[in-house]
């Protein structure tokens, strides 16, 4: 190898700079080893440049007493500094700008919560008062149509009063001829005994002829007791007996509770 | 006891060889610390840190990847980069021009700089501005020859010989 070349190149200042590449710098320091000329002129290169530095030097006020103390203290406490880390203020200021955020949140979300179930409660007193006046105007809407029904001019009414079985019994029929229907008021009748029923005849009279006109279900859920019925005969009579559930063929005469003829 | 022995020393966290070291390096480093942050007090505070840094660091100088110098002069031009580019920095040298160190010579009277205006000018005399900015850009600033040639307005290919002749008249100047 030609040293004095290699020396002429410049390789060695650059060295000196840390300008070179890693492979560079390993082959720098094996042919200095190798060379004691280049290691030489490494040498003098290097003082150069700290001559250099040494001129705008600002004076170097800290001797190395001040290097030492630091070092000791450095010693002293890295058992304390295991614990001790720089309090780094973006990274606590941001946290608690997202803790505080959060919290935020948290809280508007839960606001929000209470506001949208009283929202609900409202909504469904709302919902229950359409309801009640929505019954109520049913209920209105059936009474009229129940008024208008028995006050048809061709309405027959046939009172029926109360048998031996029940004397205080009563009904009322009210037998509109041309639309072959009854409505039965049996506001008079008293609760009929689990397993029975009561069971409304259209009577004939000579001979005594009952027709099933059907039952009066659900006699203590109807309110108001108005039961409407088909009647296609020429009833001279109504009757209403107590059977059994799901009514009879014929009539239990012992247990006629109402009675009324018609009136021609 | 010569270089490689202290610097081994001083990796086996040696307080002495260390101190050695500092005498041989920190006014230098100190120097060059200052041709970048351009403020004495600052230099000498970063010039301290640095110090600090080379010793807890000491074990991570690899001899076969470099000279030691070269190593705390990486370490220092670093420190010297990053206060620079901080902002608090930044804020009080807004109107600084980017001149050269030379420049400190010119300064130097006024602000009452410790710098060794003599010892500079000697050093200096008869070194082209062309050689002054080469070595403060390769050796202070740590810009690589690219970055250099594009700063100076060069080809590459010559900056490698330039540093080496104006390396050269420094180390004429220095046996004067």
């Amino acid at each position: 190898m030609d040293v004095q070349a290699y020396i002429a190149s410049g390789i060695l200042e650059l060295y000196v700079a840390g300008l070179l590449s890693e492979e560079q710098n390993l082959e720098v320091h094996g042919h200095a080893l190798e060379h004691p000329e280049i290691m030489d002129e490494i040498e003098q290169i290097e003082a150069a440049v700290l001559a250099l530095g040494k001129t705008i030097s600002p004076g170097l006020p800290h001797n190395f007493e001040v290097i030492r103390e630091i070092i000791d203290i450095q010693k002293e406490t890295k058992v304390v500094e295991l614990g001790k880390k720089d309090i780094n203020w973006s990274w606590y200021i941001g946290w608690a700008a997202s803790v505080l955020m959060a919290i935020g949140l948290v809280w508007m979300y839960a606001q929000n919560e209470g506001l949208k179930s009283q929202i609900q409660v409202v909504e469904n007193e709302k919902q229950t008062l359409e309801e009640q006046i929505n019954d109520a105007n049913t209920s209105l809407e059936k009474s009229k149509e129940l008024l208008n029904t028995i006050r048809d001019k061709n309405i027959t009414v046939v009172p029926l009063g109360g048998q031996e079985v029940s004397p205080t019994s009563y009904a009322k029929a009210y037998w509109n001829k041309q639309e072959q229907k009854v409505f039965i008021d049996a506001k008079g009748l008293p609760e009929p005994p689990d397993g029975f029923v009561y069971q409304v005849w259209s009577l004939k009279l000579n001979p005594l002829t009952p027709t099933s006109m059907g039952l009066l279900e659900d006699f203590d859920l109807d309110e108001n007791k108005i039961f409407a019925l088909n009647n296609p005969n020429e009833s001279e009579a109504f009757g209403i007996t107590l059977e059994p559930a799901g009514g009879s063929e014929s009539p239990t005469l012992e247990q006629l509770y109402t009675l009324g003829a018609v009136s021609s | 006891m010569n270089l490689d022995q202290l610097i081994k020393r001083f990796q086996n966290k040696d307080v002495t060889a260390f101190e050695r070291l500092h005498g041989m390096y920190a006014e230098n480093i100190c120097g060059v610390i200052n041709t970048i942050v351009r403020n004495d007090a600052l230099a000498q505070e970063i010039c301290q840190d640095v110090f600090i840094k080379v010793w807890n660091n000491a074990e991570s100088y690899n001899p076969s990847k470099g000279r030691f110098f070269t190593w705390i002069l990486n370490i220092a031009r670093n420190a010297a980069i990053d206060q620079v580019r901080s902002k608090s920095y930044k804020n009080s040298k807004k109107n600084l021009s980017a001149d050269y160190f030379v420049g400190i010579l010119d300064h130097g009277s006024s602000t009452e700089s410790k710098v060794d205006a003599i010892g500079l000018k000697k050093l200096v005399k008869n070194l082209k501005e062309k050689c002054i900015r080469v070595i403060e850009l390769l050796y202070f600033k740590g810009y690589t020859q690219k970055e250099a040639a594009e700063e100076l307005d060069i080809p590459v290919g010559t900056i490698k010989t330039r540093n080496r002749s104006c390396i050269a008249q420094l180390r004429k100047n220095l046996k004067l």
